[in-house]
């Protein structure tokens, strides 16, 4: 038995019945980061009032995804109108309920209309917070898996390619590499037996995108894989994951076990000689294996030590078969264009970057939360319209992008446009999303050097610059931040980045100085102020009195 | 009577002639190669000298010392000759101010990461990384020592290993699984430190692995790795046996 | 020999055992799974003790020494036993810059232990974590897998005490 076009319409169809047949439908954000506000109480806590009261034809109750303004969680949204409700406790479900068909509850209200809903234009994130990421049937009402149908029925895997070229989407992982080139180069290695790897594991700290899409829409990922293993000649996929997400994983297994039930995944897909399966891995809380070849290492059930590349994963990858890598955001844009075509893509975003990107707001901005916006959105926009600015009339100082790999722009910079080219001119990257607003409180040495520990504890150890390198680097930055920096030391910091740059093995090496070069250039007065008059302009660091530091 | 020669003309064709040999520059000097060939090898079949650290002959490259790093024109990294394949017309510097300048930074984190005394140690006077220092020039470390506190092993009854003294070539590691097939030595945490290990962290005296061989102590580069009861002036490390080894497994 | 025997005892006899044969099983005995069943082992037991090393090491055919590699070199896996409450305060950029350094520095002068640390009592642990991902609730920390964002080093403390005066045993 195998689905038909007309069993997923079926589907599709019986599912908005049951989802029209109610007036009212309660979105309840059950992602780790409104669970982590007692989001699920709330669900239950609806649920038990609508069946006291009997109301079950009338409302319906939904957890879904990620809602995106985590600052506000537990968020609830209450549809048709659309209304969100914000901080909502188990004590405020009777009075939400009582408002269904009048005016709502203003003392919680959360304005749809504000900058933070509006600004935004979602692709990625289209079903996050409007399907229950536990229900295929969910998904597929909301045209899911019409994708995978489309693109193995009606087109050849150079086809599939082709409009992926066209799209110009590139890698959301980091680096930004042309997806289309990447297919193409693993479509054309000549062997049987292929494979497709998902790299969710986001080890940049402050990001958390493809944790929320995992959480949310875990389908759209799925089909995404599929899509790709049909389009380079693979049948066997891995996703990996890393270990802190647990929900993330857990509803990653539920959503395969679904598809699989449903015949989306295994053999004879949609009645073609297509077959795929998915597989988990976990990752063991280790950044540098979002390094492909480390990645590759890790699922081999081997040290996460990158090797030399060339060979590339294309040719060379797990166990040795031409492997296709990308990352969860990559992934969950396949999906709708192949659905609206690739052209429709690459008329959003700017000349070099198409698309959206997804972002996770955090730091010092007042809607900490989960953005989309089109590539080229002006950086300031980001931060003041839709991040809602600095809380408490604090200055803004600077935003970071692209974790322990990216650099910190100055406000000099707020006016460009957030694209691959633009970022990387200033000296960041755009990295897998993470952006994190620093104002007048935070001290850049401070931050260097925690991004520095970070880069330090997390290299894999096996080359020199890096393994030796960081920890030079960082106890550089040690002795400047507690106050007992020479003036010789931003010259021997500056000529120890250069050097890692240019001659570590992997991208964590070479972009680890990143934070510091960014740093010296922008803010080299605080470095300055920190050696030669013993104070940290921000007051952040801790300077050690001279005679401790004696 | 001589055999007329035959070609299969089915197979000439023009349009797709696979490049197998190539030429290519290293430091202006017009070199051929083989394109399964690194660039350290052809140099080496030259005479041009690259030094190397974590690279053995007979070995499976580690490509981690960085010490055999060159220029290649247009790429503004520095490519590790010991991994890197020629391409044609490339232009290989192996002696430029910028190569030179960078190896020497990278060989001083070398001395700063442990505890490198020459003066105490076994291996004084037959020591690859005090080779590379004098062939360098290297007089003084512009780096803090990072000082570590790492201990000897001295449980095995015929060698012993002084962490103080590792660089983490991984030469030991790769000749224990490749060479002698036990697998006895390798890597337990990460970054800084890391630390080469035998079984389960155990004394290496303890070791159910070890068969004794102790082709990792002449392989190892620095006195890391020593054998017992032996002078300074006696601790010169043989490794004769590596491409014998790998002569005698590949005859056929 | 005997060892092995023992091995083989536990792995029929403990419930817990049996799952980590299980993930083995799974996965063909196959020496790729290894960190597959390193994360089973840790999920059954809190933490990788040398014998269970040992026995994933030969039923998997890896060498011990990679074995014990991989299980120092992910920071996920502890051969330290936990304590019998945890405590993960996340060291994420978002938490750091929201004041996670002094959670833990009030941590470590209130309790007396630092990060990766255990009570003398084996009643606490006190873990950091490289982003949890909760970075819009920053400074998260997690009290025995309870997720808690836009924590003070007091909310914290107040936690650590509950456990301390409130255990039954006491």
């Amino acid at each position: 038995m195998t689905l038909t076009i007309e069993d997923l319409q079926n589907i599709a169809k019986i599912e908005r019945d049951r989802q029209e047949g109610t007036t009212y439908q309660i979105n309840v954000c059950v992602a780790a980061g409104c669970l982590s506000c007692q989001s699920g109480l709330v669900k239950e806590a609806f649920d038990t009032e609508i069946s006291r009261r009997g109301l079950e034809n009338w409302c319906l109750v939904k957890g879904v995804g990620c809602l995106g303004l985590c600052a506000a969680g537990p968020l609830i949204q209450v549809q048709p109108q659309g209304t969100y409700y914000q901080g909502v406790t188990v004590n405020d479900v009777s009075e939400i309920l009582d408002s269904l068909g009048g005016s709502p509850v203003a003392r919680l209200e959360c304005s749809q209309h504000q900058a933070f809903f509006q600004c935004q234009q979602k692709i990625v994130l289209e079903n996050c917070g409007k399907i229950d990421p536990e229900r295929i049937e969910d998904y597929i009402a909301e045209d899911g898996y019409l994708g995978l149908f489309t693109a193995l029925r009606q087109m050849t895997p150079g086809e599939v390619i082709e409009q992926v070229t066209k799209s110009g989407l590139r890698g959301r992982g980091g680096a930004g590499f042309p997806t289309g080139l990447k297919w193409t180069a693993v479509s054309k290695a000549v062997n049987n037996t292929k494979f497709i790897v998902c790299n969710a594991d986001e080890g940049d700290p402050g990001a958390f995108m493809d944790r929320s899409v995992l959480e949310s829409d875990p389908h759209r990922v799925i089909e995404g894989m599929a899509i790709a293993g049909y389009a380079v000649g693979a049948s066997h996929g891995f996703i990996y994951v890393r270990a802190e997400y647990p929900l993330a994983v857990k509803r990653v297994h539920t959503a395969i076990a679904q598809a699989e039930r449903l015949g989306v995944l295994g053999n004879n897909i949609f009645n073609t000689r297509f077959e795929f399966n998915i597989e988990v891995r976990l990752g063991a809380g280790a950044f540098v294996c979002g390094e492909e070849t480390a990645l590759i290492a890790s699922i081999e059930g081997r040290h996460g030590r990158p090797r030399p590349r060339p060979p590339f994963p294309a040719e060379f990858g797990l166990w040795g078969f031409p492997t296709l890598i990308n990352n969860v955001e990559t992934f969950a844009n396949i999906a709708p264009i192949i659905r609206r075509g690739g052209e429709w893509f690459a008329g959003i975003g700017t000349e070099k970057s198409k698309g959206t990107k997804v972002f996770a707001l955090a730091g010092r901005v007042n809607n900490t939360g989960l953005i989309e916006v089109p590539m080229g959105t002006r950086l300031r926009d980001i931060v003041f319209e839709i991040g809602g600015g600095i809380p408490g009339d604090k200055r803004f100082k600077a935003v970071q992008t692209g974790g322990p790999s990216g650099g910190c722009i100055p406000e000099e910079h707020l006016d460009m446009p957030v694209d691959y080219e633009s970022l990387a001119a200033v000296g960041s990257i755009m990295g897998s999303g993470g952006m994190i607003i620093m104002d007048e409180t935070s001290c850049m040495v401070d931050v260097a050097q925690f991004f520095m520990e970070f880069c330090m504890s997390e290299s894999c150890g096996k080359c020199v610059p890096c393994r030796v390198g960081t920890t030079q680097i960082y106890h550089l930055l040690h002795k400047i931040s507690g106050g007992q920096g020479k003036p010789s030391d931003i010259e021997t910091l500056g000529e120890l980045c250069d050097l890692l740059k240019n001659t570590s093995l992997c991208g964590l090496g070479q972009t680890a100085p990143n934070p510091v070069i960014s740093t010296l250039k922008y803010f080299k007065d605080e470095y300055k102020a920190h050696i030669r008059d013993k104070n940290c302009p921000a007051g952040a660091c801790r300077m050690q009195a001279p005679e401790e530091a004696l | 009577m001589k055999k007329p020669l035959r070609v299969d003309e089915r197979s000439l064709r023009a349009d797709v002639n696979p490049v197998r040999l190539l030429t290519f520059k290293i430091d202006d000097r017009d070199v051929s190669a083989r394109a399964d060939e690194t660039i350290l090898t052809v140099a080496r079949q030259n005479g041009i000298k690259i030094p190397t650290l974590c690279h053995m002959e007979g070995l499976s490259e580690h490509g981690a010392c960085r010490l055999c790093i060159v220029e290649v024109k247009g790429m503004s990294r520095l490519m590790p000759s010991c991994v890197t394949l020629p391409r044609q017309d490339m232009e290989v510097l192996t002696k430029s101010d910028r190569v030179l300048d960078y190896r020497r930074k990278i060989l001083e984190l070398i001395f700063s990461e442990r505890n490198h005394v020459c003066s105490v140690c076994v291996t004084n006077g037959h020591c690859d990384l005090q080779a590379l220092a004098v062939e360098m020039g290297m007089t003084h470390v512009r780096y803090d020592y990072i000082y570590p506190t790492h201990p000897i092993d001295a449980t095995h009854p015929r060698f012993s290993v002084d962490h103080n003294r590792c660089v983490l070539c991984l030469r030991c590691v790769r000749v224990c699984d490749e060479i002698e097939g036990a697998h006895t030595w390798d890597v337990m945490n990460r970054g800084i430190s890391s630390k080469v290990i035998t079984d389960l962290n155990q004394p290496w005296g303890s070791s159910e692995t070890c068969t004794g061989c102790g082709k990792c102590v002449q392989v190892c580069p620095t006195g890391a790795l020593s054998e017992k009861g032996k002078s300074v002036a006696e601790m010169v490390k043989r490794r004769q046996f590596l491409p014998y080894l790998q002569m005698m497994r590949h005859r056929e | 020999m005997d060892e092995q025997m023992q091995s083989a005892m536990k792995s029929t006899e403990d419930r817990r055992w049996r799952l980590v044969n299980r993930t083995m099983r799974l996965h063909g005995h196959e020496p790729h799974a290894l960190i597959e069943t390193l994360h089973a082992v840790q999920e059954h037991f809190g933490f990788l003790d040398l014998d269970a090393l040992k026995y994933v090491s030969q039923a998997l055919r890896v060498p011990l020494s990679r074995t014990y590699g991989v299980a120092t070199f992910y920071h996920h896996f502890t051969l330290k036993p936990p304590g019998e409450h945890t405590c993960v305060v996340c060291k994420g950029t978002a938490c750091y810059i929201g004041g996670a350094s002094g959670i833990l520095d009030d941590f470590e002068k209130t309790v007396g232990i630092g990060p990766g640390q255990t009570t003398p009592d084996g009643k606490i642990s006190l873990v950091t974590a490289r982003c949890l991902g909760s970075c819009g609730l920053a400074p998260a920390v997690v009290f025995d897998g309870e997720v808690c964002g836009r924590m003070t080093s007091e909310a914290v403390l107040e936690r650590i005490r509950r456990w301390t005066d409130h255990d039954p045993d006491d």
